[in-house]
């Protein structure tokens, strides 16, 4: 309140809006450092790690989109599996047609974007616990479909061909590096989404949909948005897994598992943060490393651990550190600075993530 | 004639689809939860059924006498604690809790009583025999009996919740939790209740489903609840004997799909499902819109 006074006293003074407390320059720096040590580690480690972190990159690459989904546009999505099993078989149609499936990577992954927008259609009308059965019911359609035809393989699925050529070492290696131009993509996109406008409407939603709706918000249309980017990244993670396992199998990328993954890690991590899914991937990949030999083990874990998070923590991992370091790597809201304050004091504005209520 | 038989077999089945729904039904009408572990906690109900013959070598058609009790003693249980605290935080947080919920059951039965199919009483008179009307439409005793049980516990839900005093309760926790507090009633207790009967159908959902076919761990999800929450939305939202109608429009269509082609008897369900939720969104008996 003391702003809004301050400033009618003070007109003469400006208000200074920034996005975050403190100069993050060093974010900048700090991803990109992140980024090209990264991007070297085929050079450093055996590719046993390599490939592990490849399942880190999907697992991560979905985490990214589920949390925008559920933590910035209220959408509880469970078959995002089908967008997983439908960039698998865009990747597979394509390699039996002759495109190698480095490259139809990306084809993949919008054709799951243009796939996105009448399924989205179907399921639009239906909210919260409906909508997430519907596209559960969805998903399990679409792989129904997919079945049918037995020149992809059928019930059964097929090898992917087109990566027999490559010396394993190179394939171990460009499979590597093109996880991580997935992954850096689907974090910089969602990064600038939820800066831009999509972001502003996306928070106005967030926080009063109602609200939002009376002062013009196009709120439909948000919600769609996000529900095709979203398809874009879980169809480039599936293609991703597809190229990784060098094998489609309907029953498998089509399952119900996919969901569990992105959504345990982004509950854990902190839904509606960008660090978030990266902490809750990091979680779930060291659990799932610790745990490999006992089976499915670390999902029964990872369930009990969202569970608890959820209920107890609900802002996640990142809801705890942000409280104690008050640190922000992604900042996406606004500070306000009231006239001539200077040093750590300024009101945050939509600076906090998770849903209220 | 062959179409005469797949309407009826249809109709039957649609039976064993209404009892799946009726508890989703329910406690999305009472607490406004959709429970996504419906499905995996019906199964629970096959494997209790199936532990509880096999120590008491009750016959299985009497098991439901454990296995509802038993579950419904789980209904109240979870109420209480994790799907309350899951409510009094956000419908986010259920739906995100109830989904862990499942792939917790869904995993943790897989490692404890494995992936292979159960049944309940296979070798059972009345279980596997059928009598038949004409040459070509044989109707199994198993189905009639389901059907039956499902219309028995809509008929016994609908005369609960109209006359009773808990029913009464139930219909005014649901229309205005408020001003049932303020009268006295403590809605938590109701909610328990109200979960305590859904978990009740739930069971008899789960004993009849491992009657009439085979279930493992992972039956619960991609049978079940999907089925289940077609049938509600094909009936109609929040209308008890919606999902009669629901499952039964269900169960013809994939009769009728089987028999096009034997692989398309589960697609032919989840396309009437999708049609329906475009062309006629809030159900086939709710006249009123969905909000």
């Amino acid at each position: 309140m003391s702003v809004v006074t301050d400033t009618s006293a003070r007109s003469a003074e400006k208000i200074r809006v920034t996005r975050s407390r403190r100069n993050v320059a060093w974010t900048g720096v700090g991803a990109l450092v992140v980024v090209v040590v990264l991007a070297l580690f085929p050079y450093i480690v055996y590719s046993g790690t390599t490939t592990i972190m490849v399942q880190g990159f999907i697992v991560l690459t979905l985490a990214c989109m589920w949390n925008l989904l559920a933590g910035y546009a209220g959408l509880v999505s469970v078959g995002q599996q089908m967008f997983v099993g439908l960039g698998a078989y865009f990747v597979l149609i394509l390699a039996l047609h002759g495109t190698s499936p480095f490259a139809g990577l990306p084809v993949a992954a919008i054709g799951c974007g243009v796939a996105a927008v009448p399924l989205w259609w179907l399921v639009s009308r239906l909210r919260s616990g409906y909508f997430a059965i519907a596209t559960w019911v969805l998903a399990a359609t679409v792989m129904l479909v997919i079945e049918r035809f037995s020149s992809i393989g059928g019930g059964t699925g097929l090898p992917l061909p087109g990566l027999s050529g490559y010396d394993p070492a190179v394939l171990t290696a460009d499979t590597y590096w093109i996880g991580l131009a997935v992954t850096v993509i689907a974090l910089t996109a969602t990064y600038l989404l939820l800066r831009g406008r999509l972001g502003l409407v996306l928070t106005a939603i967030r926080d009063d949909e109602v609200a939002a709706r009376s002062s013009g918000a196009r709120v439909g249309l948000a919600r769609m948005l996000v529900f095709v980017v979203a398809a874009v990244g879980c169809g480039a993670a599936g293609g991703l897994n597809a190229i990784s396992l060098l094998n489609v199998q309907p029953a498998a990328v089509f399952n119900v598992q996919w969901t569990a993954k992105m959504a345990f890690a982004v509950i854990i991590g902190g839904l509606g943060t960008i660090e978030g899914p990266i902490l809750g991937t990091a979680v779930y990949m060291v659990l799932q490393q610790t745990l490999q030999s006992y089976n499915v083990w670390y999902l029964i874990v990872l369930g009990l651990v969202a569970m608890a998070v959820a209920l107890f923590a609900r802002r996640g991992l990142w809801g705890l550190v942000d409280d104690h370091l008050h640190v922000r790597l992604f900042p996406v809201g606004y500070w306000l600075w009231a006239p001539g304050s200077t040093g750590r004091r300024g009101i945050g504005l939509a600076r906090r993530g998770g849903r209220p209520g | 004639m062959v179409w005469v038989n797949d309407i009826i077999q249809g109709i039957l089945t649609g039976g064993l689809y209404a009892l799946f729904a009726c508890g989703l039904s329910l406690m999305f009408g009472v607490m406004k939860v959709v429970n996504l572990a419906h499905g995996d906690l019906a199964v629970i109900g096959g494997y209790v059924a199936l532990g509880v013959i096999t120590v008491t070598h009750i016959p299985v058609l009497w098991s439901f006498v454990i296995v509802v009790p038993v579950m419904a003693v789980l209904g109240y249980v979870l109420q209480r604690t994790v799907i309350q605290a899951a409510l009094d935080r956000s419908v986010l947080t259920t739906l995100m809790v109830t989904f862990g919920l499942s792939v917790v059951i869904e995993n943790a039965l897989l490692e404890f009583v494995s992936a292979n199919s159960q049944s309940l009483g296979v070798g059972n008179a009345i279980i596997t025999r059928s009598f038949s009307i004409g040459s070509q439409i044989q109707i199994a005793y198993l189905l009639v009996l389901i059907f039956a049980v499902a219309v028995a516990v809509l008929l016994g839900l609908q005369y609960f919740l109209s006359r009773s005093k808990y029913g009464r309760m139930i219909r005014a926790v649901a229309d205005d939790r408020e001003a049932a507090q303020l009268s006295g009633v403590d809605y938590r207790h109701v909610f328990g209740i109200a979960a305590a009967i859904a978990f009740g159908t739930v069971a008899l959902a789960g004993i009849a489903y491992g009657m009439y076919s085979q279930f493992a761990p992972t039956t619960g999800t991609d049978t079940i609840l999907l089925f289940a929450f077609a049938a509600v939305v094909i009936g109609g939202l929040g209308s008890l004997w919606g999902t009669l109608l629901g499952g039964v429009v269900l169960g013809v269509a994939q009769q009728i799909g089987a028999q096009i082609n034997i692989s398309d008897e589960v697609l032919a369900g989840y396309i009437v499902f999708l049609a329906v939720l475009v062309l006629r969104p809030q159900g086939l008996t709710s006249r009123r819109a969905q909000s």
